[in-house]
């Protein structure tokens, strides 16, 4: 648990009504069973970013994540059964592209990423097309994996910087904001596969001429459920990781079924009508 | 008739009867049946006429007839086996399609509702 102290001048924001350079921006939270810690991290999130919507995907959760999300003030999809964390996310892209955000930035649920962070992915919007909140970036990251995992992890950095042509560190990372190119085309290929919420979702980014830059942030531990250590389960990791960029890497393009995609409508449809006023505290320009 | 002949011919003739009764009450789908059905055709003609199957397996090289039937109806299997994985990679994909399209549809049902409500307190449920 350690922030850095800087940080804390990214409170000075609060008030604003609007982004920075008046950005719509959408956060989206995917969250399964996090029915206690999902108010505390959307409390956070609101705090760091008042001018961002905040949209939690409900994953079929089997307890009161859907109810307790609601009453802490976020919109709510509701999942009618477990999809799987790209499955949550392209929801998630589809709900940002029909209603016309500029940004979307995903997080989890679980408080592990620290919402003070989202400026700085936020700000990075006009560099790239899509921006990853990275661990491992700095000497001093106290988030500290060993043994297949960490090889795994490596091994996926090393493949995924040479495809976008940039030093990338993590790209298990869950922490991550997108622009309205990158949303349009998650918004139709977001693999619901092991590992495809995250690896291959940024092969097909890249495959698709996307611009990808990261942001090096610390994680917090987990409250709840680490990532096993069990040395076993570190080596199937390992495996997977492996199989799943092997795929990624050689898939058609497009890389999902062609049942999966649906042309997407015209990014310009506008969003905000949709809107019951007043729903929201918070004023739009 | 042989015992093998009698074996195979019965056994040809209660699949295409199940198949039969089955695309009748509608629960089974051509592009499925075709494939069971030609399964079935190849069994009668093979229990008929088992001379094809010795001059087939001579043409190959196997001693053992019986070899060549096993070898087939494993790679028959086989193959029906992956053609319904491959189904059912695309059933289950339009299954998320369709759940995701559903949580997104609900929302925006919910959403005007609740707009509606704000919009004219008056207009209750019954209306609306």
């Amino acid at each position: 648990m350690t922030r850095p102290d800087d940080r804390r001048t990214v409170g000075s924001i609060a008030g604003v009504p609007q982004g920075p350079e008046g950005l719509r921006v959408l956060v989206i939270v995917p969250a399964w069973n996090e029915q206690d810690s999902i108010t505390g991290t959307l409390d956070e999130i609101r705090e760091c970013v008042p001018w961002a919507d905040l949209l939690v995907i409900d994953d079929g959760s089997g307890d009161r994540t859907a109810a307790v999300a609601e009453a802490a003030g976020a919109t709510v999809c509701r999942l009618p059964f477990n999809l799987g964390v790209g499955g949550a996310m392209r929801t998630g892209y589809r709900y940002a592209l029909r209603n016309g955000y500029d940004v979307a930035v995903q997080i989890d649920a679980d408080g592990q990423h620290d919402p003070r962070y989202l400026v700085d992915l936020i700000d990075l919007m006009g560099d790239a097309d899509v921006v990853i909140g990275a661990r491992f970036a700095k000497a001093d990251d106290p988030y500290i994996v060993r043994g297949p995992r960490r090889w795994a992890m490596v091994l996926l950095a090393w493949v995924l910087s040479r495809l976008a042509r940039t030093r990338l560190t993590d790209v298990t990372s869950g922490f991550r904001a997108s622009n309205r190119r990158a949303i349009a085309l998650f918004a139709q290929h977001y693999p619901a596969e092991y590992l495809g919420d995250t690896v291959e979702s940024l092969v097909i980014a890249a495959r698709a001429g996307c611009r990808i830059t990261q942001v090096p942030v610390t994680m917090r531990a987990r409250t709840a459920g680490r990532a096993s250590h069990s040395p076993v389960k570190a080596a199937i990791y390992l495996c997977r990781a492996i199989v799943a960029l092997l795929l990624a890497l050689v898939r058609d393009w497009p890389a999902q079924l062609e049942e999966g995609a649906e042309m997407p409508p015209s990014p310009a449809a506008p969003g905000p009508a949709t809107r019951p006023s007043g729903a929201r505290p918070e004023a739009r320009p | 008739m042989s015992g093998s002949t009698i074996l195979g011919v019965v056994g040809s003739a209660v699949i295409l009867l199940t198949l039969f009764e089955m695309m009748r009450r509608h629960r089974l789908r051509e592009k499925y049946a075709l494939i069971w059905a030609l399964v079935a055709v190849s069994v009668i003609t093979v229990a008929l006429f088992p001379v094809l199957l010795f001059e087939a397996s001579d043409a190959v090289g196997l001693a053992v007839p019986a070899n060549l039937l096993f070898f087939c109806s494993a790679i028959v299997i086989l193959v029906l086996t992956l053609q319904h994985s491959s189904e059912l990679s695309r059933l289950e994909e339009r299954t998320r399609t369709l759940a995701e399209e559903l949580a997104l549809l609900r929302l925006q049902v919910d959403r005007n509702h609740r707009a509606e409500q704000q919009h004219d307190p008056s207009h209750d449920e019954s209306t609306s």
